[in-house]
């Protein structure tokens, strides 16, 4: 008989823990609740979807104008294949930060920004002839540290650039695996944009869950990380020595185009301000975000205004980057200080984002899913 | 002390925990945890005092093999005695590997099985028994029972205490974090949005655990009780990560029950195993072997006054528990705060001025680095590791400084250690670390 009554209690509780796990959740509208579907749908549609097509565009022209520069070297088309260059460039900080899905399948970020490049190794793979560039060990020696080590880098000045191209013994082998860098860059973002469109879009919309595999969760330790250690770490941190005895002016993005780090910089602090917000590719038009969602949770909460404490580090951030000069290396060698104070400012923001936001939102920063108390 | 009573019900406890525990291991291995936080780990985190526990590297798992077939046979029964021995000792091991881990449910198993080492569950229903049949008993003393309720109730009451505090009861954080977190359960995602389900939660939950014991207790209130058991625990199973516990509370809470409902158990037991219940209970009742055990029932009321005693240790300290964690652990203190952190830690060379930042990720993994980030033994033992570290690859004249952010219970976060502070030169000890900035704020209660 108490067996019985046992039997049925935990046969009640296994019933309403088994639903509980199931995790199709009804998608009616309720006005009390914040969206994070709502909320998946304006990041992948307005945000990710569309500045994946960009990159893309540009990447096409890569490969265009890098055929023309194949074709007929000259220093016309150089100056207009360092061009598009830069806009393919500026164009991938915009995406740098979505590294989930298939993007993270291929290795997307390390294959397409790890510097600095790799010279020697870069040597090795023209000298074999490679195209393949897939295993990781050949990450430090392609995407667009190597084209600009590349465009910029292989000679003293212009003139000995293009006889690299021109009059080298082998000048056909650097033109083929100058096309293998840029065709590269072009395969992995078609696959990556064609991958969100043919269904992961879907997917990831509908991995609206709350657990540390669900959509939320997993883009926002991406996002968290990448602002950590690309853009804090990897843009400013690194070269201007925080984490080496002395500054590292030879790490700065774009190594050899030179005038044009601070510009790739402030690309990416805008696409990771612009995300917080829930910004529109192109457009200033904002959708549910993390700062809405902060809002929202406030009104549970009526504590700090966590969303407005981010933006307005966002903008004190960006102000000091601005008052960089364009070309880091010159910054670091005579005004460092300048550059650690730009760290500090990103680095409050770690803070905030990395603790205080995600403690808002009860996302967990580990990866680790072990048990809890 | 000479009161005695059947033995079913410790018989049935010994088997239901042999067997979770045995679950719990499989399913820890199964997770691949052995490896992600035992083995890959370069550097782990000690228990003070402790230091000299060390992983095993691959025989980490042969450990497990241990602790897990000890688990087996205290479910069975055979050769008890050495069976729970064993398990205590290999299961404390393996928590004591890495305070990273630390969860007050590793914890009561540790204490569980440490009380069980002196209480005679093998002396009914179990190999044991049936091989040494002069020393089966179909009774054993009434305090051997009442030692497993008593560890109960205060786990209970004392986890109901520390909620009776000023973030728990007025602010109802930090489930007013949490909770809206859960959006997506069925039927109850919306309801945990509102307000006062978080204030009801939070109070519920208080009243729960300081009341749940004396439910128990008392025989006309007992099955409320195991309901409200039931239910609390599969609710927070459902609400929290917490794996195996609830399951195990559950199963633990029967300990309440009277002995015909233990032999009830015992009856389907024998059923499934094809014994003969009434044969067995009809040798052992003849048996009539001492009863009283003075030495184990010495040490059972020890471990119980430290068991009292022991939780109140914070009130030693100044400056607030939840911020400077000073006698936190070990005290029932069960998802009483969210608190999450950062520190980057700065290595300088005393003569020369020159200093640069740590990466934590190349030498924690990401579970480590979160739980270092805001617990200061964690942050100085980390820190004498860095200084050793960077001592020993040639660096001059090494000091070690942390830059550290903690945000407790939803409030802004705010600078948590003392960043000009050598870390080197401070020694971990048992008095009140002064290193630790002041706490901007009151939380006001036990």
């Amino acid at each position: 008989m108490i067996l019985k009554k046992i039997f049925i209690t935990l046969l009640f509780v296994t019933t309403l823990y088994a639903c509980s796990k199931s995790d199709d959740i009804n998608p009616e509208e309720n006005q009390d609740n914040f969206d994070r579907a709502e909320m998946l749908v304006n990041w992948a549609d307005n945000i990710i979807v569309p500045s994946y097509n960009d990159f893309n565009l540009t990447t096409v022209n890569l490969i265009s104008f890098t055929a023309a520069f194949n074709e007929t070297t000259t220093q016309e088309n150089l100056e207009m294949l360092r061009t598009v260059y830069k806009e393919a460039y500026l164009s991938f900080q915009n995406v740098a930060l979505f590294e989930i899905g298939p993007a993270e399948t291929v290795r997307f970020y390390d294959r397409l920004n790890t510097y600095p490049t790799n010279i020697s190794e870069i040597e090795g793979l023209i000298a074999a002839g490679a195209t393949d560039l897939s295993l990781p060990s050949t990450n430090d020696a392609q995407g667009f540290p190597a084209i600009d080590y590349m465009l910029y880098g292989v000679g003293e000045n212009d003139v000995e650039i293009l006889e690299f191209y021109t009059t080298h013994p082998n000048a056909e082998k650097n033109k083929a695996f100058l096309m293998a860098l840029v065709s590269n860059i072009n395969g992995l973002i078609s696959n990556v944009s064609e991958n969100w469109t043919a269904g992961y879009r879907d997917d990831f919309v509908n991995n609206n869950g709350s657990s540390a595999a669900a959509s939320v969760d997993k883009l926002t330790n991406d996002f968290v990380f990448y602002y950590e250690k690309h853009l804090r770490a990897g843009k400013i941190g690194i070269p201007a020595g925080i984490f080496s005895n002395n500054p590292l002016p030879n790490t700065v993005e774009a190594l050899y185009a030179k005038d044009f780090s601070k510009a790739l910089a402030l690309e990416a602090l805008n696409a990771t301000e612009r995300f917080f917000k829930g910004q529109s590719f192109n457009t200033s038009e904002t959708g549910p975000s993390y700062a809405g969602y902060l809002n929202f949770l406030n009104t549970i909460k009526n504590g700090e205004d966590l969303s407005s404490i981010i933006t307005a580090q966002f903008s004190i951030a960006k102000n000091q980057l601005n008052t960089l000069d364009t070309n880091f290396i010159n910054q670091i060698n005579t005004n460092n200080s300048a550059m650690l104070q730009t760290y500090d400012e990103l680095q409050r923001n770690v803070i905030l984002l990395k603790v205080d936001m995600m403690q808002a939102l009860s996302i967990n920063v580990d990866y680790v899913d072990a048990d809890g108390d | 002390m000479n009161k005695r009573t059947e033995a079913a019900p410790l018989a049935v406890f010994r088997i239901l925990f042999g067997l979770m525990m045995f679950l719990s291991l499989i399913r820890f291995w199964a997770n691949g945890w052995i490896e992600q936080l035992y083995i890959e780990p370069s550097f782990h985190f000690s228990y003070y005092g402790f230091e000299w526990v060390q992983p095993l590297g691959d025989f980490t798992y042969i450990l497990f093999l241990i602790c897990g077939l000890s688990a087996l046979m205290v479910a069975i029964g055979f050769k008890y005695r050495i069976a729970i021995l064993i398990f205590f000792l290999s299961f404390t091991y393996i928590e004591l590997l890495d305070k990273t881990t630390y969860l007050n449910h590793y914890y009561f198993i540790s204490c569980l099985s440490f009380l069980l080492i002196f209480l005679p569950a093998h002396r009914y229903f179990s190999l044991d028994a049936k091989n040494k049949p002069d020393k089966a008993n179909f009774y054993i003393p009434q305090w051997s029972v009442d030692a497993i309720k008593i560890l109960l109730s205060i786990v209970y009451v004392y986890a109901g205490l520390a909620k009776l505090n000023s973030d728990w009861l007025i602010k109802a954080m930090p489930l007013k974090i949490w909770l809206p977190s859960k959006y997506d359960i069925p039927f109850l995602g919306d309801l945990l949005q509102e307000e006062w389900v978080h204030y009801a939660f939070s109070w519920g939950g208080a009243g729960y655990d300081l009341l749940i014991p004396f439910l128990l207790w008392y025989r006309k209130t007992r099955w409320i009780g195991f309901v409200l058991v039931v239910v609390f625990h599969v609710l927070t199973r459902v609400l929290f990560p917490i794996g195996m516990f609830p399951f195990i509370m559950i199963v633990s809470a029967l300990i309440f029950f009277n002995a015909g409902f233990h032999h009830k158990i015992l009856l389907f037991i024998s059923k499934i195993l094809n014994i003969s219940k009434q044969v067995w209970d009809a040798k052992v009742k003849t048996v009539s072997a001492k009863t009283t055990q003075t030495f184990q029932l010495y040490v059972v009321v020890g471990f119980v006054i430290f068991q009292l005693l022991f939780p109140w240790r914070y009130v030693l300290y100044p400056g607030e528990l939840f911020w400077t964690e000073e006698g936190y652990r070990f005290s029932w203190r069960v998802m009483l705060m969210e608190k999450a952190g950062y520190a980057q830690f700065k290595i300088k060379d005393g003569q020369t001025g020159t200093q640069f930042f740590v990466d934590n990720s190349d030498f924690l993994n990401s579970f480590q680095e979160k739980q270092m980030s805001f617990q200061p033994d964690f942050i100085l033992e980390y820190a004498h590791f860095l200084g050793e570290h960077f001592s020993q690859q040639g660096h001059q004249h090494v000091e070690v400084y942390v830059e550290s952010y903690v945000a407790l219970n939803g409030r802004l976060s705010q600078p948590f250690i003392d960043p000009t502070v050598n870390l080197l030169e401070v020694k971990d000890n048992f008095c009140p670390k002064t290193w630790i900035l002041p706490f901007n704020d009151k939380i006001i209660g036990l």
